[in-house]
C-alpha cells in the first residue's frame, strides 16, 4: 500500500487499528519525496537531516495525529531548524524557539518535516517565483506555477509528497495555492491561530492555516493549530469547537450570498463557469443562492497594497546584519546596514519596502495609510452587511487557473491581481477556504471560495465537506 | 537685549518592574551583558510582544500624581529607525493616542509656587547598549525591552534653575510612589531639554535647540546655562539661530552639535498591529488612585502641622519617602507631647552624621536603632545627660557600633541634678577659685561660666550645667550697684 496517498484520517485510522506505524508513514512519504521533488521542487534545503524528523514519543500514539508527518511553511519557526523565509538575508537562521503551531503539532503527537517547504521570499507574491531557492512547478503542470506564497505546502499535498501541510496567508496566500493545485486550504479567522513564530510579512493580516488533501483533514489540523495563546496579544480567548463534528451536516436552507463584483471582467470563463456549476450543486443540495453586493470590492487591492506593504517595511527592518542571517561585512554600519539589504533581498522584498516605506512617510501618512485604515473598515462592514442575512459568501478563488511560470513574474500589477477575490477576507479579518470544484480544458484546477464572518469556520467546513461529498475533483491526482 | 529662555524638558524613566514591558525577561541592572533576553526583546523573527500589565499600572499611578488625565482608548506605536541597539529597527512607543496628558507640576523657586504643565506621559520600551570595545561594537541587550515612561512638560519653564527645581521635584514625587529607581548614572532617569530664546516680552517662540547627554540635574541646569548664553551670544552678534540637537559635554562645560533639523529622521510612526488598542477602565484608573499614597507636597503640609514645624524642617525631613517614613516613624515613638527635640535631632546630629557618611538618614546605621536615638534624645530633654554629653554618645555611638545606653552607662554620664551633691561640688570650686569667684561678685559675667566650666570638669561632666549656675548664682550674690 502507497501510504503516501492516504489522507491524514485515513492514516489515523489504520493506525488505530494498528495496521501500521508512524515510521511506516515516514518511509513511505521519504521514498514519494525522493521520487517526484526534483520535479516539483516543493521542499528547501531537502537533505535527509531535514526529513528525519525524529519519532514522536510513544505517548503520542494517543493523541490526535498519532504520528502523522506535517509539512511546515519556511517562515513558521522551527527551534533548531533552519527557517529561511526563503530569503537569502535569514540564510542559517536556526530560531531558538519554536512558533506556537508547532508546540501545538507537538503536542498533538504529529512528525514534523524540517525540510520546509518552498514560498515566495517572505511571503510576498502570488507563484512561489520569488524563492530564493527558486521556484517551485505545479504538479498538474510543470510548466506552471503552484501559486503563492505557499506555493510549496500546496504543490507538496497536491503531489502527495506531504500528508498535511501548514501555509500562512496574507493576502490568499494559502487559497490561491490551494486553488492552482486543486487540494484544500484555509485562511482561519483573524485571532484563531496563535501567530507567534510565525515571520510576520503584514501583522494584522497574517494568519496560519492548514492545507490538506481534503476538507476531513482541514478540519482535523485546524483543531490542531487552534485556540488562545499568551503569547500573541492578537489571538482571541474563545473556545475552539471540534470542527470535525460540523462534517456531515446537511445544508438544506442554508442561504448562500454571491458577491456581483466578483463575476465581472478579468474573471476566466471556466473559472467562472466551474463556480457556477458548484453553485447550481449546492442549490441541488437545498441551499438558497442569492446575488448580493459588496460595494466597496473595488478598493480591496489598492487598500491591501498600502496597509500590506506598510507594515512589511517596519517588520522587515530587522533584517540589518546585525544579529543572524546574512551580513555583507562593510567598513561602516551604514553601509553595513546597506549592503546587507540590498544583498539579501529580493527584487520584490525590495518594491514591497520602498513602497510601505513611503505610504508611511512623513506628508503622505494621512493620504495612503489612514485612508486605507478608513477604507479597510468600510469593507468589512460590507461583510458584516452580507452575514447578517446569508450564512456564507461564495466565489471563485481566482480569477484565473495556475499561470505559465515567467509569464507574470515581470508585470507586478498583473501578478497582484491573482489574489484580486482573496484579499478582503484579511482585511475583514473572516475565515474562508478553497475547495477543488473543477478544471479546465488545459487540465488545471479551478478553486471555489466559501467565506463566513468570523469564527465561523464551522458554517465553512460544514458547506466545504456536503459539497465535497457530492463531488469527486479532491479525488484525482496529478499523473507525475 | 534682554532675552527670556523657553524650556521644556523630556524626562525618560524607567518603570520599576521586576520583567520587562512586553516579556518575562528580568530588568535588574548590571548583570552578564545578554543574559536578560530572550526572542521577544531581541526582537528574534516571528517574536511578538505582550504588553506587561504591572508597567502600565505603574505608568497610570505617575500620570495621576502628575495630575494628568488617563485616556480612556489608548494604544500603542511604531517608531522606526535604524540603530545596532534596537533589534527589531522600531521602538514600541506611543505616538497620537498617548496613555495621558495634560497635567501639571507645581514648583516653588524662590518661595513662589510656579506651575509647570505637563503635555504628555506616555509608555515605550528602551534599547539596549552599545559596548564599544578596541575595534569592535557590541551589543548588550539586556537593557532592551525595559518599560521606559516619557513625560514631557509644556514649555513653561524660563530658567536653568527652575528646570533644577521641577527636576528635584519630580524625582521626589516619583520616588514616593515607588516607581523607579531615579539614578541617572544607572541610567534609570534620564533627561532631554528643549530651548529657545525670545526677545523679552515678545510673543511666540525662538528656533529651538534640543539638548542631549546631561547625565545630572547640575547638568541640566549647567547645560541650559551655557546654551542661553551661546543663543544670547549669536542673537547679539545678529545671527540666526538653526534648529539643531545638540550634546553637552560635562567636562568642558558646553555644548556640541550633534545634528541639524535636515537630518531629522522621519519616524514613520504607525500603530502597532501587534498590540491591539486598548481601553483603560475608570474601574482601573480609581483603583490605581486608590493605592497612591501621600505624596511629597501633601506629606510636607501634614509634618508641618500635625507636629507642628517650620516649613524649613518639615522640608529636609521629608526630602524623601523614606527618610519622611523614618522620620516619622522616629518621631510618633518619642515619648512626649513636645516633638521639638526628636526633630532637632534628626536635623541636627542625625543629618550632619548622615552627611559626613554621604547617606541618607535613613540609611544611617545606630546601633540599636531608633530605639536608642528616641531614649538618648530623651535623656537630654529630661536633663539626665548633659546636651553636650549626648552628644558626644551619639557620635562615639556611631563610630564604635554599641549602643549608646551602653555608653552612658559604662562612663556613668547620667547628669547629677541632685542638689546636696551639686551643692558640695560648688562649695569647693569658690573655694578653689576665690579669684573668679569675687570676679563674679564684681560684676564680671564671664567669671560664671568659668566657674561652671570648673563644677563640669570636676564632675567630669556630668553635674547639670543650669542647676550648677543657679547655685553659684545664688552663693555669690552680687554687689553691683544699679
Amino acid at each position: 500500500m502507497d501510504l503516501y496517498k492516504l489522507t491524514a484520517h485515513e492514516l489515523i485510522g489504520l493506525i488505530s487499528e494498528d495496521k501500521i506505524n508512524s515510521g511506516q508513514i515516514m518511509e513511505s512519504l521519504r521514498q514519494r519525496i525522493n521520487s517526484v521533488d526534483q520535479k516539483l521542487k516543493a521542499y528547501v534545503r531537502l537533505d535527509d537531516s531535514g526529513l528525519s524528523s525524529p519519532e514522536p514519543p510513544a505517548q503520542s500514539r494517543q493523541s490526535i495525529l498519532k504520528g502523522i508527518p506535517v509539512s511546515i511553511k519556511d517562515n513558521i519557526c522551527t527551534q533548531g531548524y533552519n527557517t529561511e523565509c526563503c530569503s537569502k538575508i535569514l540564510g542559517g537562521f536556526k530560531p531558538p524557539y519554536d512558533a506556537s503551531v508547532i508546540r501545538k503539532l507537538k503536542d498533538a503527537g504529529a512528525r514534523l518535516l524540517y525540510a520546509k517547504t518552498n514560498m515566495d521570499e517572505f511571503a510576498f507574491g502570488s507563484s512561489t517565483e520569488n524563492s530564493y531557492f527558486g521556484p517551485t512547478h505545479n504538479p498538474w503542470d510543470c510548466g506552471h506555477v503552484p501559486g503563492g506564497s505557499s506555493g510549496g505546502s500546496a504543490a507538496a499535498v497536491a503531489a502527495d509528497e506531504a500528508i498535511l501541510a501548514l501555509g500562512s496567508d496574507t493576502g490568499g496566500s494559502i487559497r490561491q495555492p490551494a486553488s492552482f493545485c486543486g487540494v484544500v486550504g484555509l485562511k482561519p479567522t483573524y485571532g484563531r491561530v496563535s501567530r507567534y513564530g510565525l515571520i510576520a510579512f503584514a501583522s494584522s493580516l497574517d494568519q496560519i492555516g492548514p492545507i490538506t488533501k481534503d476538507v476531513t483533514d482541514s478540519a482535523i489540523l485546524m483543531k490542531v493549530i487552534s485556540g488562545y495563546d499568551p503569547h500573541d496579544s492578537t489571538s482571541i480567548n474563545k473556545e475552539v469547537p471540534d470542527y470535525t463534528k460540523s462534517l456531515g451536516m446537511a445544508i438544506k436552507g442554508l442561504k448562500i450570498a454571491i458577491p456581483k463584483e466578483y463575476f465581472v471582467e478579468g474573471l476566466d470563463a471556466e473559472v467562472k463557469q466551474a463556480v457556477r456549476e458548484a453553485l447550481e450543486k449546492l442549490r441541488n443540495l437545498g441551499a438558497t443562492v442569492k446575488e448580493v453586493s459588496l460595494p466597496h470590492t473595488e478598493y480591496a487591492v489598492p487598500v491591501y497594497y498600502i496597509i500590506a506593504t506598510a507594515e512589511a517595511s517596519s517588520n522587515l527592518a530587522r533584517f540589518d546584519g546585525v544579529q543572524y542571517g546574512y551580513r555583507s561585512v562593510q567598513e561602516s554600519l551604514i553601509d553595513m546596514y546597506k549592503k546587507t539589504r540590498q544583498e539579501g533581498f529580493g527584487e520584490e522584498a525590495k518594491r514591497r519596502i520602498i513602497l510601505g516605506t513611503f505610504a508611511l512617510s512623513h506628508g503622505y501618512y494621512d493620504a495612503y495609510y489612514l485612508r486605507a485604515l478608513k477604507v479597510r473598515t468600510l469593507i468589512k462592514q460590507d461583510f458584516d452587511h452580507v452575514f447578517k442575512e446569508y450564512d456564507c459568501i461564495i466565489t471563485p478563488t481566482s480569477p484565473t487557473p495556475a499561470f505559465k511560470i515567467g509569464e507574470r513574474k515581470d508585470e507586478p500589477l498583473k501578478m497582484y491581481l491573482s489574489d484580486i477575490y482573496t484579499i478582503s477576507v484579511n482585511l475583514a479579518g473572516i475565515p474562508a477556504i478553497s475547495v477543488p470544484c473543477g478544471f479546465s480544458k488545459g487540465g488545471m484546477p479551478i478553486g471555489l471560495q466559501i467565506m463566513a464572518g468570523p469564527f465561523a469556520e464551522e458554517m465553512i467546513f460544514r458547506v466545504a465537506h456536503t459539497y465535497e461529498q457530492n463531488t469527486d475533483w479532491n479525488k484525482r491526482k496529478p499523473k507525475l | 537685549m534682554k532675552y527670556e529662555a523657553v524650556i521644556g524638558l523630556e524626562v525618560h524613566l524607567h518603570l520599576k518592574t521586576k520583567t520587562k514591558a512586553f516579556c518575562g525577561c528580568s530588568t535588574e541592572f548590571g548583570n552578564q551583558p545578554n543574559s536578560q533576553t530572550c526572542p521577544v526583546c531581541l526582537g528574534l523573527p516571528g517574536s511578538l510582544p505582550v504588553l506587561n500589565k504591572r508597567a502600565l499600572e505603574l505608568a497610570i499611578k505617575v500620570a495621576l500624581a502628575l495630575n494628568c488625565k488617563v485616556r480612556e482608548y489608548t494604544k500603542f506605536d511604531r517608531k522606526n529607525y535604524f540603530y545596532p541597539d534596537l533589534p527589531k529597527n522600531y521602538q514600541i512607543s506611543q505616538y497620537d493616542l498617548a496613555l495621558s496628558q495634560e497635567g501639571y507640576l507645581d514648583i516653588n523657586p524662590e518661595g513662589k509656587i510656579k506651575r509647570i504643565g505637563i503635555l504628555r506621559v506616555h509608555m515605550e520600551e528602551d534599547a539596549g547598549k552599545l559596548i564599544h570595545k578596541d575595534q569592535v561594537s557590541l551589543v548588550d541587550f539586556n537593557r532592551s525591552g525595559v518599560p521606559l515612561l516619557e513625560i514631557v512638560t509644556k514649555p513653561d519653564i524660563n530658567s536653568p534653575q527652575e528646570a533644577y527645581e521641577y527636576l528635584t521635584a519630580l524625582k521626589s514625587i516619583l520616588e514616593y510612589l515607588e516607581v523607579s529607581d531615579c539614578d541617572m548614572e544607572k541610567g534609570s532617569l534620564r533627561c532631554d531639554a528643549n530651548i529657545s530664546l525670545k526677545a523679552a516680552g515678545a510673543k511666540g517662540l525662538g528656533v529651538k535647540t534640543e539638548l542631549k547627554n546631561m547625565n545630572s540635574f547640575k547638568g541640566v541646569r549647567d547645560a541650559l546655562t551655557y546654551e542661553i548664553q551661546r543663543q544670547a551670544g549669536l542673537l547679539e552678534r545678529g545671527q540666526k539661530l538653526a534648529q539643531e540637537t545638540r550634546l553637552w559635554d560635562a567636562e568642558k562645560s558646553l555644548t556640541v552639535l550633534m545634528r541639524t533639523k535636515e537630518e531629522a529622521q522621519d519616524y514613520r510612526y504607525f500603530p502597532e498591529p501587534d498590540l491591539a488598542p486598548f481601553i483603560i477602565t475608570k474601574d482601573k484608573v480609581e483603583e490605581v488612585r486608590s493605592a497612591i499614597t501621600e505624596l511629597p507636597q501633601e506629606k510636607l503640609a501634614r509634618f508641618m502641622r500635625e507636629y507642628n514645624l517650620a516649613e524649613y524642617e518639615a522640608k529636609i525631613l521629608t526630602a524623601s519617602r523614606k527618610d519622611a517614613d523614618y522620620a516619622e516613624d522616629c518621631i510618633k515613638k518619642y515619648p512626649a507631647e513636645d516633638k521639638k527635640t526628636i526633630v532637632n535631632w534628626l536635623i541636627g546630629p542625625v543629618l550632619s552624621e548622615a552627611n559626613t557618611q554621604n547617606c541618607a538618614p535613613s540609611e544611617l546605621k545606630i546601633p540599636g536603632g531608633n530605639a536608642e536615638l528616641i531614649k538618648l534624645a530623651k535623656l537630654a530633654e529630661e536633663g539626665k545627660v548633659s546636651h553636650l554629653a549626648a552628644k558626644a554618645v551619639f557620635n562615639e555611638s556611631i563610630t564604635t557600633g554599641r549602643p549608646a545606653s551602653e555608653i552612658i552607662q559604662e562612663k556613668n554620664l547620667y547628669q547629677v541634678s541632685d542638689s546636696a551633691s551639686l551643692e558640695a561640688t560648688a562649695e569647693e570650686v569658690i573655694k578653689e577659685n576665690s579669684g573668679p569667684a569675687g570676679d563674679y561678685r564684681a560684676g564680671k559675667e564671664n567669671a560664671l561660666m568659668f566657674l561652671v566650666g570648673q563644677a563640669m570638669k570636676k564632675t567630669k561632666g556630668k553635674a547639670n550645667p543650669k542647676l550648677m549656675q543657679e547655685i553659684f548664682k545664688r552663693r555669690l550674690p552680687r554687689c553691683v550697684r544699679e
